[in-house]
């Protein structure tokens, strides 16, 4: 069996192990689906209000938005999920079985997807509730969801890295939120980037997470004539700049992750 | 006979603790080796370097034919471990953490599952098999983590600790199964720190302290080295130092003295005969005797007598922090 299909097989296997966790601890899932809620009902009711977007509403603007910000957020599943295994008796068991040195982590990301899936399709449903809508036909829309996950699926193997180089798991909490806040909120997420000062714009008309929202944005057709239209290559072009870096992100963190993984000192 | 595990001069550092220090292993096909010590004499370390979960920093080992560190992948399909700690999945039920090791193993489906279940009823966890692990009591995590080892059949068994922590009943019905084991022929190494464990399940015993073997041979020679029977003695209140000076004459080496019990431990020879003079003296000599025994020594003997401490002093140094 060649290395890559045994990393796929097994990491079949460990994304179903993890699955079954979810059903068993529905915990976790209850707070996959709520957040997403109120994040939307937050920015569509408390901030709406004061947001001013030219030529639209700001519901339809803000929905993909809060799409992008969930799903990065989604990631530090990942690096938690990672780093509460690697605490466990389990990951020895792992350790000392014939099988793929890349499994634990790839079936880690592939098992996240389906939180992400999950935690889309609420959204989705609760911004109908608020008054989004899909204008551009339900192809186009699907494939806004697609790069959605592709794109978080990215993250997640930057943060399954991440789950593999912290100590514990409260850590992995503290600095995810410091580089996803920054990364989501410097964007285009909330706000038309046209309005900040400009070095942040400058950040966000180049920060991957506004490009995948426009994206989002485009496939939905939530942009109306009259909406500011973006400035620089990347937001002009973005399925193709979030294509981008979502490659070079897991060329960089996959192969990464599963040397640390492999590397990883026995903890004990 | 081949050895099926064979390691020599196993070196490994953990920063500036020198966890193992030249440690040579071997094991025959289809025995028991014990490998016994104290906490922190380096048992865990020799199991994790020769299951390929940890490097070593020299030596050299094979398992099963395999080199441990040139090719890792191709010991790791030759063996089964059961660690100290239990490592299974506590919210898959007993019957997913068996099913996935045996995927992992690459059985296959029908067989994983097969083999699941029937690991499940010889351990006893049928009734259990459908409810999540978190469920289950520490003897039935433990059973459950050692059928984990035995999924794929591998030649080559590593149980390390595996009674550790256990009540007595379930430390008995473990041995029970891996009486079992070894009457089909697995070469098995296991590590412990319970002399009675040692003395029961293994064909060969290699006493190790600081990284280092100690002694090495079978349950009676070990206890052959320190020589032949033992009086113990526990005598009335003011009787210690009396009681010291009669047995000084019947010991054969040096008398063992618990000043705080008023216990003497005598090395002795001549058995029951012995016995009966050494309490014709005490008596002779106005000691009350309150309680009197004769015995073959014990691996605790062993260990005091080749490390200068015993076995599980330092488990219970441990367990009072």
């Amino acid at each position: 069996m060649s290395r890559i299909a045994a990393a796929l097989g097994d990491g079949a296997v460990i994304a179903k192990r993890n699955l079954i966790k979810i059903k068993r601890v529905p915990d976790i899932l209850i707070f996959v689906l709520i957040s997403p809620i109120m994040f939307v009902l937050l920015f569509a009711y408390v901030f709406g209000g004061s947001i001013d977007i030219p030529g639209g509403s700001y519901r339809e603007f803000l929905i993909a938005g809060i799409f992008a910000q969930t799903v990065v957020f989604g990631a530090t599943f990942t690096g938690v999920g990672l780093a509460d295994d690697m605490q466990k008796g389990i990951i020895n068991r792992f350790r000392s079985l014939p099988m793929s040195r890349a499994a634990v982590v790839v079936g880690r990301t592939a098992s996240d997807v389906v939180y992400n899936v999950l935690s889309l399709i609420i959204m989705a449903l609760s911004g109908l509730v608020v008054g989004w809508r899909i204008h551009n036909g339900f192809a186009s829309a699907l494939a806004a969801f697609g790069l959605l996950l592709l794109f978080a699926y990215a993250i997640s193997w930057i943060m399954a890295f991440v789950g593999l180089i912290v100590p514990s798991v409260e850590v992995i909490n503290n600095a995810g939120f410091m580089v996803i806040f920054p990364l989501t909120f410097v964007a285009n997420t909330f706000v038309p980037s046209q309005n900040l000062p400009t070095p942040l714009r400058v950040f966000a008309e180049w920060n991957p997470v506004s490009a995948v929202t426009q994206a989002a944005r485009e496939g939905f057709g939530n942009l109306p004539v009259g909406t500011p239209e973006p400035t620089g290559w990347a937001l002009e072009s973005p399925v193709l700049y979030t294509l981008i870096w979502t490659l070079v992100i897991i060329a960089i963190f996959a192969p990464l992750s599963v040397r640390r993984y492999r590397t990883m000192a026995h903890r004990r | 006979m081949t050895n099926i595990i064979e390691a020599r001069g196993l070196v490994k550092h953990y920063g500036e603790v020198k966890a193992l220090d030249g440690l040579d292993v071997s094991v025959p096909e289809g025995t028991i080796l014990g490998l016994l010590g104290p906490n922190g004499a380096g048992k865990t370390t020799a199991v994790s370097i020769l299951t390929t979960l940890t490097s070593a920093d020299a030596g050299s080992a094979t398992v099963a034919g395999a080199d441990v560190f040139s090719s890792p992948g191709e010991v790791r399909k030759r063996i089964g471990l059961s660690g100290q700690y239990a490592a299974v999945d506590e919210h898959l039920t007993g019957f997913e953490n068996l099913d996935m090791i045996g995927r992992l193993y690459r059985l296959g489906k029908v067989t994983s599952r097969q083999r699941a279940r029937e690991l499940l009823d010889r351990f006893d966890l049928a009734d259990a098999a459908d409810r999540p692990v978190k469920t289950y009591s520490g003897g039935m995590r433990r059973r459950l983590d050692l059928a984990g080892a035995l999924v794929a059949e591998t030649p080559v068994l590593f149980l390390d600790e595996p009674t550790s922590g256990l009540d007595p009943r379930s430390r008995i019905e473990l041995w029970a199964i891996i009486g079992e084991l070894v009457a089909r022929g697995t070469t098995l190494l296991l590590t412990t720190q319970y002399l009675e464990e040692a003395d029961r399940l293994a064909d060969d015993i290699l006493v190790i302290d600081h990284g280092k073997a100690i002694a090495h041979g079978t349950a009676n020679r070990l206890k052959d080295m320190v020589g032949g029977e033992r009086i113990e003695v526990t005598v009335g209140d003011h009787d210690l130092s009396n009681a010291r000076s009669v047995m000084s004459t019947f010991s054969l080496g040096e008398m063992q003295v618990d000043e705080r019990n008023r216990h003497l431990v005598v090395p002795v020879s001549g058995g029951a005969a012995a016995l009966t003079q050494a309490l014709r003296s005490l008596d002779g000599a106005g000691v009350e005797v309150r309680d009197v025994m004769l015995r073959r020594p014990t691996l605790d003997d062993v260990f005091l007598t080749l490390t200068g401490h015993a076995a599980e002093e330092e488990e219970s140094v441990e367990e009072l922090v």
